[in-house]
């Protein structure tokens, strides 16, 4: 067993020669052009984020995502290949050119930015709060005397536990389930949850009449291309500046989301 | 490698520790004291001997079904029926009710079985014996039957109500403000968690050492009457 133990130091010379490789792929900027020619667009996307990417009634993906992807494969002419992906494997699908784009719910933050590069935004991502129709909310003052379920340590706990006036009764639960439980079954009267989470939990239990009240934080999607492809980077941001124009952004917001695409920053 | 420890950041919270440790303590005390009488008038109406001829047949089936129920379903199971299903039959109730409500029926069931292995172990001579005192069925219950059961089965007791003061820990999953709540609630702030569940634990430590020594004296002092 000894001589398949590879060294601290070993390891670190492979992962280095590994990443020159892919740096050195990367640099290429052949992407737009191979995908041109081979009339395919190779689209990295997730299957366990409704209403951004999930497999529908007939198993196949549907969402945001997907139409988004379907959308810039019609203007760019070619068709559209679905890579299906998870969460920690989306850049990696980049890395190892399994995927032209990812569009599967990628924020961008400095770490993302230094491997992998970033087009416009698409589509917001946001956490919010969530409550019934009939009570009006019109600010987070508004909150004060009433109970608010969050999940514990989430994002939005955080900042809800900042923005909610002293009188707010948080309810802090386990998981993203135990607190959908908790609205639906009517224990807390407002819920603070991640958008896509929230638009799962309307979709399947129209009965609890839930409406978007407030924005508790912004931190809209990017699409993922591979580092230093420029020219389709470049393409894919004219295809979204003039989506955003022609109002495209918004309709597609509006239909998974329930909420236009508002002012997504570049 | 090398843990660096940093007690004062999970310490600085001790209002939210102290919240959690009254809400397990009070949490516990409502549910020994409910949950104990309920063990009884279970145990009566199971147990055989003690005036079993009054107790209707629909009455003992109702009890064997609870007492079965509750001991082989988990806690967590019984406690989200009653705060997330519960609702849904218009029956509403806080986490903090709900949480009471489930370690009461919890204990109970258990209390009933336990406390009745003690009422059958009465020797049968015994209860004639009163019997032949013409003491009423009632008195031979309280007075005769009971305080030596009691007295028998008392250290079985005290472990089931530690067990039950533990698992309130579980009540933090619907919101209750309990003691591993803070202590979940403290390491999601400032990612400390190693140092909040040592604190946590060590807390537990000491109030099941606590409420052990508690209850052994007043169950010898005021329960099970002198020998």
């Amino acid at each position: 067993m000894k001589m398949f133990q590879l060294s601290k130091r070993g390891a670190t010379w492979a992962l280095a020669t590994v990443s020159f490789f892919v740096a050195a792929a990367a640099q290429a900027q052949t992407a737009l052009d191979d995908i041109m020619k081979a009339k395919v667009l190779k689209v990295a996307v997730q299957t366990d984020s409704a209403p951004y990417g999930f497999v529908g009634t007939d198993l196949k993906p549907i969402g945001l995502d997907i139409e988004m992807a379907n959308y810039i494969g019609k203007k760019l002419g070619v068709a559209v290949e679905l890579v299906t992906v998870v969460s920690a494997s989306r850049i990696p699908a980049l890395q190892t050119h399994k995927a032209d784009l990812v569009i599967a719910t990628l924020g961008k933050n400095p770490d993302r930015e230094k491997v992998i590069d970033f087009t416009a935004a698409y589509s917001p991502f946001f956490q919010a709060v969530f409550g019934p129709k009939t009570v009006t909310i019109k600010g987070f003052a508004d909150l004060a005397g009433k109970t608010v379920g969050a999940t514990r340590g989430a994002m939005e706990d955080q900042e809800l536990s900042k923005l909610a006036p002293a009188g707010t009764d948080i309810k802090r639960f386990e998981d993203n389930n135990a607190t959908v439980a908790a609205f639906a079954s009517g224990q807390v009267q407002f819920v603070a949850l991640g958008a896509s989470v929230a638009a799962n939990m309307m979709t399947k239990n129209p009965q609890l009449a839930a409406e978007y009240k407030l924005l508790i934080k912004e931190s809209p999607n990017y699409i993922g291309v591979a580092k230093g492809e420029d020219k389709l980077k470049a393409k894919v941001n004219e295809i979204l500046a003039a989506a955003k124009k022609s109002g495209d952004l918004d309709a597609l917001s509006k239909k998974w989301l329930g909420r236009p695409a508002g002012d997504l920053p570049l | 490698m090398k843990i660096q420890l940093d007690f004062g950041a999970v310490l600085s919270e001790w209002p939210l520790l102290l919240t959690g440790a009254t809400w397990t303590v009070a949490l516990t005390l409502i549910a020994v004291a409910l949950g104990t009488l309920l063990g009884i008038a279970c145990a009566w109406v199971r147990g055989r001997g003690m005036g079993a001829a009054l107790v209707p047949w629909w009455l003992k089936a109702v009890v064997t079904a609870y007492v079965e129920l509750i001991r082989n379903t988990p806690f967590i199971v019984q406690l989200f029926f009653i705060f997330f299903g519960l609702p849904a039959a218009g029956f509403k109730l806080s986490a903090e009710a709900a949480s009471c409500i489930a370690m009461v029926i919890n204990l109970g069931a258990y209390a009933a079985e336990i406390i009745r292995s003690g009422l059958e172990a009465t020797p049968k001579g015994q209860i004639e014996a009163a019997q032949s005192l013409a003491l009423s069925g009632r008195h031979i219950f309280w007075r005769v039957v009971l305080p030596p059961a009691l007295r028998k089965v008392w250290p079985s007791l005290v472990s089931q109500i530690i067990i039950v003061m533990l698992g309130s820990s579980v009540c933090g999953q619907i919101s209750t403000q309990e003691l591993s709540y803070a202590a979940d609630l403290i390491q999601s702030r400032n990612f400390r968690s190693f140092e909040a569940f040592i604190v946590v634990g060590c807390s537990y430590l000491l109030l099941s050492l606590g409420l052990r020594h508690v209850l052994n004296w007043a169950g010898a002092r005021f329960l099970l009457g002198r020998r």
